[in-house]
């Protein structure tokens, strides 16, 4: 009962602050904010297409004219979608089931590995530290998605082809997150660092008890991005999968909608499975966006 | 570990110079010192490094490597020297007439355009009060969420080529066309939609660095700018807030190169088919799956691919020199 009072109070505090910034604004921001407005519609269109074509049944997807809301929405889609199977007779819950293991598996690992890497790089002047970083850099500059071969030899060669180290240990190579978090790690004060270890605090305690709280919007920020990364990546399943019990979500809703440009058939199922993989990445960021945009403020390259 | 190790960055770890210049055995000896003092900070790094050599550094120089070679991925790479190379920029008809001018085309108006729309967006969106700004900012973010395939379904649909595809249909119904056109599948209109969805879709990361440069540029700058003389909104951006948000501004340009490249795949996700038809969507990254997946002669593949990440480090290079760091800052 106290958290649902908390609630009501801090929305009705966040009700005022939109009401008294309303009547605060001025000719131009009235004017600007019909333009963004109309803009930001444009925007999220397709989006809010998508939520109703997955809810469409079958007669209205296709409808002529074409409808864009959806008139009596029902869930058909996306049981449809539970019982459509590919030629290989595995339901749609063991992709999912390999997308989450994936999902879950880099996003834990890339906010350890970039955590444990960007520490020293931001506070530790060991040898070769310059170059490490600028390695780093560089490599932000180039995508992966032209290295399919190279890396397809890579996995191979190391022996996790079908597995889901074959998935997850490609995605943690993510230079952009370790950026990210050594450009926010190097606004950690150094006395506060200095203090720490006058107390005896070990490195690894320096970098739980004292940088990680202190740079929680990073975290929050790469986790994210690893998330993103994992759960719409289809490289991987393409490349990496021959076995189709480990190919995941993306994979397969690209199969399912790669020969969708003159059929109707299957539309609204595969608007059912875009929208699974879209929902996660949006309500993630709903509640970190605050974060989020906190961290970019550092990612400058200085 | 000894306390030097947390010592701010900017003093450098060399002072331990030796103290007899040439004396090669006695620096190499301090400078093993100094590694072993740093351990803990190499044992730290190393998780990572692993995997961004394995998946990163290492594809990168066997992809150089296989540039030079003939490679059908059955038989071991044999070397072929600057063949390929020779091959693609002298008899490669699709590459010299479509797949560069496509890839110009859509990268002159992606890259460049995509990229001062984003600071325009953010510009406007940051002088909004900052209950709306959020739901501002999302409505723009929310497009590169969907990271590419999700959307694929919902172009599909729009751009159907029959009556029942959205613009067709809207088209129709205002006169603008008498026929359905195929969009997706017609060589004229393919490419400009491509620009058009990829532009809808960039607002990414790079889009959120610049709004939350714009946000962190210091308010009492701008009123120190009045007193100087600066009448109006476009001075400002001009003399303040670009100046004060050039790193950002960097971090951005490089992720709308990397967007840029990454899109690539999208012609093949429109019309269904690579190659897309009459080459009229292809692109460098179709190109590289034409020859790497379908026709399997990796070697060239791999060509192709060293020929797209030389010219995108020297596309951020150029950045570099405009925006980045310079000797006096």
């Amino acid at each position: 009962m106290a958290v649902l009072k908390k609630m009501r109070q801090s929305l009705a505090r966040s009700w005022s602050l939109y009401r008294s910034d309303f009547r605060s604004l001025d000719k131009t921001q009235i004017v600007l904010l019909v333009l963004l407005t109309l803009l930001a519609v444009f925007m999220v269109l397709p989006l809010v297409f998508i939520f109703n074509h997955a809810f469409k049944p079958l007669h209205e997807l296709f409808l002529f004219p074409p409808t864009f809301f959806v008139r009596e929405p029902t869930m058909q889609n996306f049981t449809d979608l539970l019982h459509a199977t590919q030629d290989t007779f595995l339901p749609v819950t063991r992709f999912i089931f390999n997308s989450i293991v994936v999902t879950l598996l880099s996003t834990v690992g890339m906010v350890i590995l970039g955590a444990l890497c960007a520490y020293p790089l931001a506070k530790h002047p060991f040898p070769g530290r310059k170059i490490v970083f600028g390695v780093i850099l560089l490599s932000i500059m180039i995508s992966v998605e032209t290295m399919g071969i190279p890396r397809y030899i890579v996995v191979k060669s190391l022996g996790i082809m079908n597995t889901y180290w074959g998935h997850v240990l490609p995605i943690l190579a993510l230079p952009v997150g370790v950026f990210l978090l050594k450009q926010f790690m190097d606004q950690v004060p150094d006395e506060l660092l200095e203090a720490a270890k006058l107390d005896g605090a070990s490195e690894w305690q320096l970098l739980v008890r004292i940088i990680l709280p202190i740079v929680t919007p990073a975290m929050a920020t790469i986790t994210i991005l690893s998330f993103q990364t994992a759960w719409s990546n289809s490289e991987t399943s393409a490349l990496f999968m021959q076995d189709d019990a480990m190919k995941t979500l993306p994979f397969y809703v690209e199969s399912l909608t790669s020969n969708l440009a003159n059929t109707v058939a299957r539309q609204g199922v595969a608007a059912a499975a875009s929208l699974i993989i879209f929902m996660p990445n949006l309500i993630i960021f709903l509640l970190s966006q605050r974060k989020v945009i906190q961290t970019m403020a550092h990612s400058g390259i200085k | 570990m000894s306390n030097e190790a947390t010592r701010v960055v900017r003093q450098p770890a060399a002072a331990q110079n030796p103290k007899l210049k040439g004396d090669l055995g006695r620096m190499l000896q301090d400078k093993m010192k100094d590694i072993w003092k740093f351990r803990l900070s190499y044992l730290f790094i190393a998780p990572f490094l692993v995997v961004f050599s394995l998946f990163i550094i290492i594809p990168v120089f066997t992809g150089v490597a296989l540039s030079f070679t003939y490679f059908n991925s059955i038989e071991f790479p044999k070397w072929a020297g600057w063949m390929n190379y020779q091959n693609l920029f002298s008899q490669d008809v699709i590459f010299l007439q479509h797949v560069i001018p496509n890839s110009f085309k859509f990268a002159l108006f992606v890259g460049p355009i995509g990229y001062v729309l984003a600071f325009v967006l953010a510009w406007l969106i940051a002088q909004l009060p900052g209950t709306l700004r959020v739901w501002y900012a999302l409505a723009m973010y929310a497009p590169s969420l969907t990271g590419g395939i999700a959307m694929v379904v919902v172009w599909q649909v729009m751009f159907t080529g029959d009556r029942t595809g959205y613009i067709n249909s809207f088209l129709l119904k205002w006169g603008f066309i008498d026929q359905p056109v195929l969009l997706t599948i017609d060589k004229d209109y393919l490419l400009g939609i491509m620009i058009v969805v990829s532009i809808w879709s960039s607002m990414g990361l790079g889009f959120l660095a610049i709004l939350a440069g714009i946000l962190n540029v210091d308010r009492t700058l701008y009123e120190a700018g009045r007193i100087d003389g600066i009448s109006s909104r476009l001075q400002e951006i001009w003399y303040i807030t670009v100046p004060m948000m050039k790193p950002q501004m960097l971090f951005a340009a490089v992720m709308a190169i990397v967007g840029t490249l990454k899109s690539g795949g999208i012609g093949t996700q429109l019309s269904g088919m690579n190659p897309t038809p009459d080459y009229s969507g292809q692109l460098f990254m179709n190109h590289i799956e034409d020859f790497g997946f379908t026709r399997l002669e990796l070697g060239y593949a791999s060509a192709i691919s060293i020929v797209l990440l030389i010219l995108t480090v020297l596309l951020s290079r150029f950045l570099w020199m405009l925006l980045g760091p310079k000797e006096d800052e």
